[in-house]
């Protein structure tokens, strides 16, 4: 019972660099393009895939996600073709590959099934935005059955108590939200990032990804010189909305702390 | 247990807090406020008060014989939350949450609007208060309700459209919720139904108690029993379970809500959640909902803007679970029918929302026979409605030239 997400992030914190985390919708502007976008991601530099389920009602999403998951949904996008972008890609690329997905599909698919599909694809987990561990049970369970890493958030505003109930509960690493808002572009990293990663770590977190609000190379050294990983999403789906897979390429290369 | 102590946050499987770790401190925040401020007389009487002297409260009940005589002889009366200030239920839960947010020091509230009763009512509360208040509104729903915007911005509310995913009331939820986890701080989010995470579906129903609490008295007062039959219109939920839940333990009285069976059931343009949804997540809370094999939420269609809503509240689907409560679907035509059957027959135009109720007595009492006693929610005043019913029922003259 090893998480590989945990073995990817140990190994760059030896090498001093740190993980690149990079997140891109399935069947965002296709399913196909979707899938060769994030194993150029990966070629490009990105260490840990966060593939987004899109869905009806993402409430924790800013526009430009929002928009590229609305595209994917329009364009007949099915639960099962998480499932085959996860296969599809790790046969291509050995970095581990995470969900991240709202509950309700989940829960429609069965959450021991999720579990049980996603593992036999060859996927590390799942990262949950609208579950919290206290509503968790099903879902814990059914990813210590199937070996899978269960990725939870944490806010700036949480009080110590939960996050240490989000580190105990959290395996291949906790999100650290960096600011209290959705996702999308900003100019600063807020400095609320910093002070959550150090009262995630007086509680004893070993893992830590930090997200939301990140999008320039600047940003991502900064986070790395703290915590083990650094997310970045809107930026690259708007590079691939705008430029396709060649200019995801090159934003995630950009990005790159390597 | 009574049917009545449930204090959530769970009903059997229904209810819960599903969302973004982000919020869970401003709800956590809010539940030990509204805890507290329901203990406190202070509180109570301040918005007792505040029901007396600007709501109108105590609202009256009327009986409505000559709408009665095309429901087999039953007895109806109506419970007239339409006379209430800002004309509907919505008043007694934005006073409440509005106290609440004073409390709580925020200086701002943002609320999502479907028809525009709660918009309105919010930026009304706001004006009252002196509190910045945005109303996040569904596109679709800013067309079809055009006066209630303009009475949301004569009230000093900003109005702002939402163009995302349905552009209708789902919608506008999701985009109250962006906004309250970028700004938790300051903002208080004002939620006008019985859906959501807890503490709003119990803080909503309990604002809205007093709905029933009075109707029951005025009800054993003017017949000298209790109604065999309270119904409502079932949208989210609000006015139905404010008037069901002073009669969840009397076993004898039937409980039905009347979801918008839209253009039919059978065409899939509906919102009859109950009916044909099924239990997922939806907007934080455990529900049915209507929704996709993938768990992708449909979109729900109702003539009325205040039923166009693909959930319903956790307390209504434990309800219908436990059997306490039957839900039934009532067509855009059938409401419609109703809606000028009572305005020709006792001079009270209703809100399109709560026509569906209005239809559902008119067969329910042909169901019950003579001296059955239906109770009915009159949850809303038509005034808002008065360009859709127009066009329906093709009454205005044509333009002159």
């Amino acid at each position: 019972m090893t998480s590989k997400v945990e073995a990817v992030l140990d190994a760059l914190k030896v090498t001093g660099t740190g993980a690149l985390i990079g997140y891109l919708p399935v069947g965002f502007p296709t399913l196909a393009e979707s899938i060769e976008a994030a194993v150029t991601l990966v070629e490009n530099g990105v260490d840990i895939l966060e593939l987004g389920v899109p869905y009806s009602d993402p409430v924790m999403d800013g526009l430009v996600i929002q928009e590229a998951t609305q595209t994917a949904l329009a364009g007949g996008f099915r639960l099962s073709d998480a499932f085959t972008a996860v296969k599809e890609i790790t046969a291509r690329v050995s970095a581990p590959v995470l969900l991240m997905t709202y509950y309700n599909p989940v829960l429609q698919y069965g959450v021991d099934n999720f579990a049980r599909d996603l593992a036999a694809a060859g996927g590390a987990g799942l990262i949950t935005p609208d579950l919290i561990p206290d509503e968790a049970h099903e879902w814990i369970a059914a990813a210590e059955k199937y070996d899978l890493d269960r990725v939870f958030l944490a806010a700036p505003s949480s009080t110590d108590e939960r996050l240490a109930q989000a580190v105990k509960q959290c395996r291949g690493f906790v999100y650290a939200v960096s600011t209290m808002g959705i996702t999308g572009a900003r100019t600063d990293v807020d400095a609320a990032a910093h002070s959550l990663v150090t009262r995630l770590r007086s509680v004893g977190a070993t893992h830590i990804g930090v997200g939301v609000g990140i999008s320039t190379a600047d940003q991502v050294t900064e986070v790395l010189s703290y915590a083990e990983g650094a997310i970045v999403g809107s930026v690259l789906v708007k590079a691939l909305a705008d430029g396709g897979v060649p200019a995801v390429g090159r934003c995630a290369a950009e990005l790159s702390p390597k | 247990m009574a049917l009545r102590d449930e204090l959530g946050p769970y009903f059997g499987e229904f209810g819960g807090r599903f969302v973004p770790e982000s919020l869970v401190a401003a709800l956590d925040e809010l539940s030990a406020a509204y805890m507290t401020a329901k203990l406190d007389p202070s509180f109570q009487s301040e918005l007792t008060e505040l029901h007396r002297t600007y709501t109108g409260r105590p609202s009256i009940i009327t009986e409505v014989p000559r709408f009665a005589e095309h429901a087999g002889g039953a007895r109806i009366i109506l419970k007239r939350e339409d006379l209430n200030h800002t004309g509907s239920h919505k008043i007694n839960n934005v006073l409440g949450q509005a106290l609440l947010a004073k409390r709580l020091g925020k200086s701002r509230i943002i609320a999502e609007t479907g028809a525009g009763q709660h918009g309105v009512a919010a930026a009304t509360a706001a004006a009252l208060f002196g509190m910045e208040c945005v109303v996040y509104m569904g596109e679709v729903d800013t067309v079809r309700q055009a006066l209630n915007v303009a009475r949301m911005r004569l009230l000093g509310a900003e109005v702002v459209p939402v163009t995302t995913g349905s552009k209708t009331l789902k919608d506008a939820i999701n985009e109250a919720m962006r906004d309250w986890v970028a700004n938790v701080d300051n903002t208080h989010y004002l939620l006008g139904t019985v859906a959501g995470p807890h503490p709003f579906p119990v803080m909503v129903r309990d604002f809205h108690k007093i709905i029933g609490e009075e109707a029951r008295e005025q009800v054993l007062a003017l017949t000298g029993r209790l109604p065999d039959v309270v119904t409502a219109c079932v949208g989210g939920g609000s006015n139905a379970i404010g008037i069901f839940h002073a009669f969840l333990d009397d076993v004898d009285v039937k409980l039905v809500g009347f979801e918008a069976a839209g253009r039919g059931i059978e065409t899939g343009e509906h919102a009859a959640t109950m009916a044909m949804g099924r239990p997922g997540v939806l907007h934080g809370a455990r529900s049915y909902m209507l929704q996709d094999a993938d768990g992708q939420t449909v979109e729900s269609h109702s003539i009325s803007a205040g039923l166009d809503y693909p959930g319903v509240g956790p307390e209504h689907a434990w309800l219908k679970d436990i059997g306490r409560a039957t839900y039934r679907s009532i067509t855009d035509a059938e409401a419609m029918d109703a809606l000028r059957l009572l305005s020709r027959t006792e001079g009270i135009i209703p809100a399109i929302e709560t026509a569906h109720a209005l239809a559902g007595a008119l067969k329910l009492g042909r169901e019950l026979g003579p001296d059955s006693i239906i109770l009915i929610n009159n949850s809303g005043r038509g005034d808002k409605d008065m360009e859709t019913a127009a066009k329906y029922f093709g009454i205005l003259d044509g333009e002159t030239k």
